[in-house]
């Protein structure tokens, strides 16, 4: 679930401050205007796609325009009274948690199988790359790949019935709507697992091998191990993990838009909201439910940055 | 203390995780190696009568206008790509290593635009979009990978705090420009830095499905995003074919992972957490 990783990213690359005794003297040398030119390419394209879609998205927020139509009318704060009291909008804050309790799932098995293969393994790289391939794999291939995984008499279906785990009919995974988030949010795990898993093993790589070997040599299990010296030394990456489950799971929109189509229950916010601009021409309504994503993602952020300080700007 | 029963517990967990990472994959495989009435008459686990029959790859290529998508997703690559190392090296190189009146002011644009989620701002990018003329142009799509793409900068201005400033320096005594410095000096020593950008970036734009689906819906616009999802609609019917489709999209992935590994933990690594 990583459909947000530029705000959590964010947190770790700053730049850290060029210390003054680094900073260069002003350039004598050269035409003054040079670095503006180095520069205005960046900045012009931030500031077009970036900046003037976040004012107008304000602006937009507070009218009741359609899209097309040109003029709007001003409706003051309507559309987010909106957004909190009609029922199928506040709804797929719901559908979110499905994504959001999934998401630890995925940090808690992503955590097992880098911790495994952190400790000498046989077929090592092999492991490694069947768990991580999936994350590199196209959206559009992944809905494929699971439509067919959960169509009735699929794949799942045909393998339930093969180890004769319950029996026929099985339920329809992606037609139920009591099952339907489920299967989805499974898929997430699939897909997002490799990420968190590669971080993970990264980070527990970078631990000294002494330490285990310290640790085993005063009778610690693995379960110390992983407890006294893995966590506390990766607890950066997990906390940036989590950020990023809880923005990720808000905005959601490939998986159940290319399998279902927000069908049965599965409208995540993002789904409505493109729902809600682009087929039901409700701009001002859409544009308010992403400024409250907007403003949910930028509260998770500063509430990380809070918590965990001192991952800001400098890493090892 | 390491008993036969806990590594037996591991080696079960891995190859089941692996069970459970590649069964959904490779019955697709199978899938589009049989014909359909095969199909039809045999369930997902049994394998295909033949291993060699490629005709519903001849029916993805052809009618499912895979070739298409595969050369508007390369055209909108290789400019995007190129539009982004241009662009992200030579502002990394103004904010690294020039002191300019609003500098400050630039780096925090850059830094408070990667707070802001991508997705959240479509609504209204999209007008943006379509008031430049850029709707259901190539260009969108180039436009937006190069214009909303702040990591790559991040990573440009990490490496480039790398590389000594005596080396400008050097280059300025022997008379030479910002502008042959840049290109001279700085440029090629950030080679490692570019290839992760584009390792990373690669596969992002390869894989990208919301921006081409809607900003360039026509069918000739089509990417490999795009044109596998249009399978969904005339070949609903035809499984077989879709597998094919999806097959067609996964082998230059997998292809490019085999090869180079090791670069694309890297980039990933680098990319998420440096």
């Amino acid at each position: 679930m990583t459909d947000v990783t530029d705000a959590a990213r964010a947190t770790t690359l700053e730049p850290a401050p060029t210390p003054p005794a680094r900073r260069r003297r002003r350039t004598g040398r050269g035409w003054p205007a040079t670095p503006y030119l180095f520069v205005a390419a960046a900045v012009a394209l931030l500031l077009v796609f970036t900046y003037v879609p976040v004012v107008n998205m304000f602006w937009y927020s507070l009218t009741d325009w359609d899209g097309l139509s040109k003029t709007k009318d001003f409706v003051g704060l309507d559309n987010y009274v909106e957004v909190f009291t009609r029922k199928d909008i506040f709804a797929v804050f719901f559908v979110s948690l499905y994504y959001f309790v999934a998401s630890f799932v995925q940090i808690a098995l992503a955590l097992y199988f880098a911790t495994l293969l952190t400790f000498s393994t046989r077929f090592r790289n092999f492991f490694k790359g069947v768990i991580f391939f999936p994350y590199l794999i196209n959206g559009v291939a992944i809905g494929l790949i699971f439509l067919f995984f959960f169509q009735p008499g699929g794949t799942l279906d045909s393998v339930l019935h093969a180890f004769h785990v319950g029996h026929a009919p099985y339920p329809l995974w992606l037609g139920d709507p009591d099952i339907a988030n489920v299967s989805l949010a499974g898929v997430s795990v699939w897909r997002y697992l490799g990420l968190n898993f590669v971080l993970f093993l990264g980070a527990m790589q970078s631990i000294s091998g002494e330490l285990y070997e310290a640790a085993e040599l005063d009778g610690a299990t693995r379960w110390h191990e992983f407890r006294y010296i893995i966590a506390p030394s990766i607890r950066p990456i997990i906390g940036l993990s989590v950020i990023l489950a809880i923005a990720g799971s808000l905005s959601v929109f490939e998986i159940p838009f290319i399998m279902t189509q927000g069908a049965n229950g599965t409208t995540t916010f993002v789904i409505k909201t493109v729902k809600l601009a682009f087929t039901f021409n409700k701009f001002g309504l859409a544009s308010a439910m992403a400024v409250v994503l907007l403003l949910i993602v930028l509260v998770v952020t500063a509430i990380q940055r809070w918590v965990f300080p001192d991952e800001k700007g400098g890493r090892p | 203390m390491r008993t036969a029963a806990a590594r037996t517990g591991k080696y079960v967990s891995l190859v089941v995780a692996c069970l459970f990472a590649l069964v959904p994959i490779a019955v697709i495989v199978t899938s589009s190696l049989k014909t359909d009435a095969e199909f039809a008459s045999t369930g997902p686990l049994t394998m295909p009568r033949s291993w060699t029959n490629f005709g519903n790859y001849v029916t993805a290529f052809t009618d499912g206008h895979m070739l298409r998508g595969f050369a508007n997703t390369a055209i909108i690559l290789v400019i995007s790509l190129a539009g982004t190392i241009l662009i992200g090296t030579t502002a990394a190189y103004a904010i690294d290593r020039f002191d300019f009146r609003g500098k400050k002011v630039v780096l925090g644009l850059f830094l408070v635009a990667t707070l802001v989620p991508g997705v959240t701002t479509q609504v209204a990018t999209f007008k943006v979009v379509d008031t430049l003329g850029l709707f259901d142009t190539r260009w969108s799509a180039v436009v937006l990978f190069m214009g909303t793409d702040i990591i790559s900068l991040y990573i440009f201005i990490q490496f480039m705090r790398s590389i000594p400033k005596d080396l400008d320096e050097a280059a300025t005594i022997d008379g030479a420009n910002h502008f042959t410095i840049y290109r001279k000096v700085i440029l090629p020593l950030l080679k490692p830095a570019i290839a992760t950008v584009v390792i990373v970036k690669g596969i992002a734009i390869y894989n990208e499905f919301y921006i081409p689906f809607l900003y360039m819906p026509s069918d000739r616009l089509g990417v490999i995003s795009t044109s596998l999802f249009r399978f969904k609609g005339p070949f609903g019917a035809h499984w077989e074919v879709i597998c094919a489709g999806v097959v067609i999209v996964l082998v230059p992935t997998l292809v490019l992972f085999l090869a180079l590994q090791r670069y694309i933990y890297n980039g990933f690594t680098t990319g998420a957490v440096k």
